[in-house]
């Protein structure tokens, strides 16, 4: 009984101490990079204002343009978001016909990889064409087609990776297909799955930030960045760049959040508790 | 060989497939007059053959064939990337061996790793490339497509060393034992287990990387008024879109090539370095 | 026994481990003489596979103190007297047979043509010569622990160190290894300690039978093995055979009913 409650009050402390050693670290670094970009870049290094400017110049220029920001950040949180779910969706759905028909699907995954090699992002000003230059949905239709490929690839990777004992084991249970499906296949494709949308988050914000760069709105964040730019507001640039990272972090971080949700029982999960 | 050929096969007819449903759409959509998404005209939509015949035309002055600038452009831009992924995969894999080989950096660096992805990177382009244009280091300036070349090389960091750090430490902890057991150092188990052990995971990155140093290179060269790549062309075409859309088209079409191009060069690179069991190999 | 003749001196071993206070063993004593065959056997989670691995260094004791020819087994390890071989082949899936086998004489900085005379040498005792240029995937799983056990006789080591190295092999593919591992025994005249859960595989092999007990992990009795040399097909049918068998059996069901009986 005694050793029970030495052996859980040291477990206590471990967890307390393990918390810190796995955080300190981290916290350590961005103090350190908030240091570097504070002073040392800037006094020490005299890495000059144009590439990187100070700081605090940075969250003044925030600051004191938190509207037109606020508004860009909406208008481009909407577009990426849109697209993600859109490109998201239909890659789902696709990998789902594609590995219900395997001959079909195995004969089609080299191009659909080789296919995720295209410089997608290049066709946005295409989309600016079919939609026009302002529609937020130029910026959704490339921001779902950058988020496609990578989604298609690894679901369908993921809903064909089972192993064949578990299938023959489903089979020797007399299972239908369907059951397999769900069963079986879609909870082997959730990792692959949520791999993909972690990728494809990002790529959405991209997909919504460049496809500024080739015309758009101009209170949306990525004309921000570049008119920013051009007039050498180098501050104001890099404040609309910090606002694109937050709103690419809280989708990132929204989709690792389900993602720890959904597959709890995967070792990858399981590992990080 | 009855692969390569099934292979060939199936290629052309998916390459049949997309030209297929594309001028079949256009077709029905200008049979119909459906204007859902978008309205379908020879400028949205412009026709294949009118595409290829744009290869062949002038387009300047001199005379000069698209289909040779659009040439030169994707070797302009794939020397950017290519000296792009160079640097990245040498920064990414001396940043992931180091972190692999200290359980403090790790814990410090790879959140940082992983968040600068979620930065939209690209979105730094314009500040990068506009931005090193101005710097000096005793007495020389990156030459332009140099300074594309770091976009190039920032996108190819990540990957590389996320996948060296997974790679470096997916060696088979019964196989570093076997080395224990030989008393080899830290040095000879990282050469002889280590490191080939990471291969797989390696390129795997660099497939990845292999399509964003391209796409590094294209959009590195928008904002820097850099005219020979891909990326100029892509703007030049842009601002003449509504009179020859063809040009914007083929343009992308070779970007795409480009892309594909560099894709294909590490896997098979891979076949010829990674000897793995067959089922492994994905 | 003095230390000094002893390949392996254990005396007074105990090990912990911190996680969950499990004690693995305790209170281990054991001299393996030069040219000995150990078997080590007992029920499952007794500690076998973590004595080997103190002995091979790859674990550290918490009490007590292993000497391998009179070094303790760290210096033993830096001096590269184990040949180890793991339950599973552990081959390195990029490297041929060939260098495979090669592996720790590379390591030893052997120079290219003493490293392939052996790594030959070394394919005919295996019965290997025609697979030095296959990779690992290529073979059976009984032709890949073959390959490791050439790896680990590849130097010549002191001791060899197998952990049920045919556990995962059929029985046929099984008896032809043991006596494979026999031959090459008699042959290369090293020390072994094996690592095994089939009674009759470790009387067979064996000069010596270490019995171990579970929960804390023990030393319940070993059984001289006073069977003829060299052994063989036949071995497996005299009488003396059996009964050796039975002996190592009860003694087995001894320490398992042993175990099972409330503290
Ligand atoms: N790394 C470890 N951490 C904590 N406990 C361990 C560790 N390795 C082994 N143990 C514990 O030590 C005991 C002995 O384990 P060991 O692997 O030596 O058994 P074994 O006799 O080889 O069993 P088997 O025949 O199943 O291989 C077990 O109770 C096990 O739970
Ligand atoms: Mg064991």
């Amino acid at each position: 009984m005694s050793t029970l409650a030495v052996a859980e009050s040291g477990g206590g402390v471990g967890r307390a101490s393990g918390f810190a050693r796995t955080w300190l670290p981290a916290a350590l670094v961005f103090g350190i990079g908030l240091l570097c970009w504070q002073w040392i870049f800037p006094d020490v290094l005299g890495v000059k204002p144009f590439l990187l400017p100070r700081l605090s110049d940075v969250l003044s220029a925030l600051w004191e343009n938190r509207d037109a920001l606020k508004t860009a950040a909406w208008i481009t949180f909407k577009e990426a978001f849109g697209g993600l779910i859109l490109g998201s969706g239909i890659a789902i759905l696709a990998a789902l016909v594609l590995a219900r028909w395997r001959p079909l699907g195995n004969a089609l995954i080299p191009y659909l990889i080789a296919a995720n090699a295209i410089p997608v992002i290049a066709f946005a000003p295409i989309t600016n064409a079919w939609f026009g230059t302002l529609s937020p949905w130029s910026k959704i239709v490339i921001a779902a087609a950058l988020c496609f490929f990578p989604v298609l690839v690894n679901t369908l990777r993921g809903l064909t990776s089972v192993h064949p004992s578990s299938i023959e084991l489903m089979h020797a249970y007399a299972c239908p297909q369907r059951t397999i499906f769900w069963k079986l296949r879609i909870p082997a494709a959730m990792p692959y799955l949520f791999t993909a949308l972690k990728i494809a988050a990002v790529l959405a914000m991209i997909g919504a930030v460049v496809g500024d760069y080739f015309g758009g709105s101009t209170e949306s964040l990525g004309v921000q960045i570049q008119s920013a730019v051009a007039l050498s507001r180098y501050e104001l640039g890099w404040a609309a760049i910090v606002v694109a990272s937050v709103i690419g972090s809280v989708l990132y971080g929204a989709v690792a959040l389900a993602e720890r949700f959904v597959i709890r029982w995967h070792p990858s999960v399981r590992a990080v508790d | 060989m009855i692969n390569v050929i099934k292979r060939v096969a199936i290629g052309i007819a998916v390459l049949v497939g997309v030209c297929a449903f594309y001028t079949g759409y256009r077709e029905l959509f200008l049979a119909t007059g459906w204007t859902w998404p978008f309205e379908v005209d020879d400028i949205t939509l412009p026709s294949l053959p009118s595409i290829v015949g744009a290869l062949f035309d002038p387009v300047q002055e001199d005379g000069e064939l698209l289909i040779s600038l659009l040439f030169k452009a994707a070797l302009f831009t794939a020397k950017e990337a290519f000296v792009g992924f160079v640097i990245g995969t040498i920064v990414g894999f001396t940043l992931g061996a180091v972190i692999a080989r200290f359980q403090m950096l790790q814990r410090g660096l790879m959140p940082y790793v992983v968040g600068s992805q979620t930065i939209p990177i690209l979105a730094i382009a314009p500040i990068v490339v506009v931005g090193l244009g101005s710097l000096t280091i005793a007495g020389w300036t990156p030459s332009d497509w140099l300074r594309v070349s770091v976009i190039s090389a920032y996108l190819t960091f990540f990957p590389v060393t996320v996948n060296t750090v997974r790679g470096l430490e997916s060696a088979d902890p019964r196989a570093i034992e076997l080395m224990r057991s030989y008393a080899s150092g830290e040095w000879a188990i990282f050469l002889k287990l280590r490191l080939p052990s990471s291969l797989p995971y390696l390129f795997g990155a660099f497939r990845i990387a292999a399509t964003a140093c391209v796409i590094g290179a294209i959009i590195g060269e928008l904002p820097s008024s850099i005219q020979g790549g891909l990326g100029g062309a892509i703007i030049n075409f842009n601002q003449y879109y509504v009179l020859n859309p063809q040009n914007l088209w083929a343009t992308n079409l070779m970007a795409a090539a480009l892309g594909i191009s560099f894709f294909l060069v590490i896997v098979i690179a891979e076949k010829l370095l990674v000897h793995r069991p067959p089922e492994t190999l994905t | 026994m003095s230390a000094q003749e002893s390949v392996v001196s254990i005396s007074g071993l105990g090990k912990v481990f911190p996680k969950g206070g499990v004690t693995a063993l305790e209170n281990i004593d054991l001299g393996v003489q030069p040219g000995e065959f150990i078997s080590l056997i007992g029920p499952s989670g007794c500690g076998k596979s973590t004595l080997l691995r103190i002995i091979g260094d790859l674990t550290q004791p918490t009490s007590g103190e292993v000497l391998v020819n009179g070094k303790p087994a760290p210096q033993a390890r830096l001096d590269r007297d184990y040949g180890i071989v793991f339950q599973a082949a552990v081959l390195f899936d990029w490297r041929t047979v060939a260098k495979n086998i090669a592996l720790p004489l590379e390591l030893l900085k052997w120079d290219r043509a003493k490293r392939d005379a052996r790594v030959s040498e070394m394919l005919d005792l295996v019965e290997l010569n025609d697979f030095g240029s296959h990779y690992p995937w290529q073979l059976s799983g009984g032709m890949q622990q073959r390959v490791s056990i050439a790896r680990a006789l590849s130097f010549s080591p002191a001791l060899l160190l197998m952990d049920e190295p045919f556990g995962a092999l059929d029985e046929m593919t099984r008896e032809r290894l043991n006596l494979e591992l026999l031959s090459i025994w008699a042959e290369t005249k090293s020390t072994v300690i094996f690592v095994t859960h089939s009674i009759s595989e470790a009387v067979f092999l064996s000069t010596r039978v270490v019995v171990m007990s579970p929960r804390p992990g023990r030393i319940a009795g070993v059984v001289e093995i006073a069977l003829a040399q060299p052994r063989g097909v036949r071995t497996r049918e005299e009488p003396r055979f059996f009964e050796l068998v039975t002996e190592v059996r009860e003694m087995l069901h001894a320490v398992e009913t042993e175990a099972e009986l409330p503290e």
